[in-house]
């Protein structure tokens, strides 16, 4: 419980439990200047929250760690972001590699117009798998995955549209699963879900947490303490403070921390 | 809350109460529904108009040749001085030869260049292609037609030397380039409509980019798609001036694209142009080749229709 607190980029604790290592990552939208100096370790199986107000950089953060905030055409970067000791910016580092790696659950739930079942086999159809009784066995253990399978067994082949905001969500999140990712990247994952829902997602993260590392960002404090191990708080594009979310949400080093979990500002 | 009670102006409910423009006001709305109805009426009126005199002379018609061996007959020599024949095959084959090569023609180019506006352009290049695309949509037939037959014929006969002077190929992808853009712009915009997210939760799978474009961005716009491709293929049926300049007068039943045909509008050109005198079969024959072209587009348009509803994947 009482680890060494990791703000510094030592790493101590044997790099093979550390999924990503971020050094002094730099990022600009045209000039504006979004991320500073982020330096982050994120561990295996854990789940990690990030936390702060709107427009710190949090979003932009997770959306780093794959790349996609490279769809953003004015995007600069600088520094560096290890997944398993190596650097995604380098230039000989597929993005579709990374991405089948990584896998990424959005704010708003976005199934593809296809059948349910087609939505959970995009993945590993596109990489290859073919074969029909694999794919269905993937697709079973993808929505039991992702507790959803009671819910549309009797109806795979109908579109993922017709389903509830919530049960789209769990649709995502196993579409995600369904090519086995290392990592998995929610941005705001039950932003855009009622109560209910939220918290058969919230439950899912905790079962998912076993097998994948989990990084999500939250505007919801108490969702965070809730799910997290650990919990980096951004503000104005930098790391105020990176720690256990138990010491985070009791004992916060930083003042601007401790105002913002107890609603000061933000 | 504070209003100021000082000077005596009326309140603005009051001046709205005072004005005099409630009657008129109450007088228009009751008026313009009938003027619009009107409006909308003649448009359909007159639709209705031109199918029924289409058919009332396609009755006539059928009056002196039997309904069968006009829609079976494999042979149309309306001008034989001893033995006119009306079989109308003839026409319907030069029609769909013409149609068949323009859309092997424009069908790849378009969605081709419609994914590529799409999914691959940057906003500029996009911003400066589709207006020439479009701009390509407003050339006139008949430029069309003499492109077709005093460039690309001489150009085919480069490779093919059999080639006629007039033929069915030539045309065809004459007609496939003046469809090309009709496919592009309206599967451009079936594409570009659908959401973003959907593109990055694909991306977030570690799809390429051709990946997302076939199979997502495609599947989702397909409704669009192949309902612009229904719609071009029924413009392409109708096409006058091109097939007429460069496809020549001799309507052949058989699958030969080297040389002369005649398309169903080609021979109402013909006739409307010559002088084929009033109350003839001649004349009335082209009613009923009129009738027949109105129900080839009237059945693509259907399809079209029922198509873009079957197919809605809703997003």
């Amino acid at each position: 419980m009482v680890q060494s607190l990791e703000k510094g980029s030592n790493t101590l604790n044997g790099a093979s439990n550390i999924v990503y290592n971020t050094k002094q990552l730099n990022l600009w939208y045209g000039n504006h200047h979004a991320l500073k100096d982020i330096n982050l370790q994120i561990k295996e199986n854990e789940v990690t929250a990030i936390i702060g107000p709107s427009g710190c950089g949090k979003s932009t953060y997770i959306k780093t760690l794959n790349r996609m905030v490279e769809l953003v055409p004015t995007v600069k970067t600088s520094g560096q972001i290890l997944y398993r000791e190596r650097n995604i910016f380098d230039t000989d580092y597929g993005v579709e590699e990374l991405r089948t790696k990584v896998g990424m659950v959005f704010q708003k739930p976005n199934p593809f117009p296809k059948s349910i079942y087609d939505n959970i086999a995009y993945g590993p159809r596109i990489h290859g798998i073919k074969n029909k009784k694999i794919l269905d066995q993937i697709v079973e253990k993808s929505l039991r995955g992702a507790a959803i399978w009671d819910e549309v067994k009797d109806r795979l082949q109908t579109n993922a549209y017709s389903l509830s905001g919530g049960q789209q969500q769990r649709i995502c999140i196993a579409r995600c699963l369904a090519i086995e990712p290392d990592v998995i990247l929610m941005d705001e994952p039950t932003s855009a879900l009622d109560p209910i829902s939220t918290l058969k997602v919230e439950e899912l993260i905790q079962e998912l947490k076993a097998d994948y590392s989990i990084i999500i960002v939250t505007h919801n404090m108490q969702q965070a303490a809730r799910i997290s191990d650990k919990t980096a708080f951004f503000l104005n594009g930098e790391v105020v403070e990176f720690d256990n979310t138990d010491v985070i949400f009791s004992t916060p080093e930083d003042k601007r921390t401790e105002d913002y979990i107890s609603g000061r500002f933000g | 809350m504070a209003q100021k009670q000082v000077t005596d102006q009326p309140s603005v409910q009051e001046l709205i109460a005072k004005s005099s423009n409630k009657k008129q006001k109450q007088l228009v709305e009751k008026l313009i529904p009938i003027i619009l109805f009107i409006i909308a009426s003649i448009s359909v009126l007159t639709t209705i108009g031109i199918v029924l005199t289409l058919i009332v002379e396609t009755i006539i018609f059928f009056k002196d040749i039997p309904v069968l061996s006009f829609l079976f007959g494999t042979e149309w020599y309306p001008f034989a001085n001893k033995e006119p024949a009306f079989g109308i095959l003839p026409l319907i084959a030069g029609t769909l030869k013409v149609t068949i090569i323009a859309v092997i023609v424009a069908v790849p180019f378009g969605i081709g260049s419609a994914i590529f506006l799409s999914e691959y352009a940057s906003d500029t290049t996009r911003r400066i292609i589709k207006p020439i695309l479009e701009v390509l949509a407003g050339i006139p037939t008949i430029v069309y037609g003499f492109f077709a037959l005093t460039f690309v014929t001489p150009l085919l006969q480069q490779f093919i030397p059999d080639l006629k002077i007039f033929n069915a190929l030539s045309p065809g992808i004459v007609v496939g380039i003046m469809i090309l853009p009709m496919i592009a712009s309206l599967s451009e915009d079936a594409m570009s409509s659908v959401p973003n997210s959907i593109r990055e939760g694909a991306l977030a799978m570690g799809s390429t980019k051709l990946e997302v474009a076939l199979k997502v961005v495609v599947p989702a716009a397909l409704s669009g798609i192949v309902a612009s491709v229904v719609l071009a293929i029924s413009r392409a049926i109708g096409e006058t001036m091109i097939v007429s300049l460069a496809g020549g007068s001799t309507p052949k039943f058989d699958f030969d694209v080297t040389g002369s045909i005649q398309t169903m509008t080609a021979y109402i050109v013909q006739v409307s142009s010559g002088d084929a005198g009033y109350g003839t079969t001649i004349y009335y024959s082209i009613y009923s080749v009129g009738f027949t072209l109105f129900l080839f587009t009237l059945v693509m348009n259907l399809i079209a229709h029922a198509i873009s509803k079957k197919y809605r994947e809703e997003y």
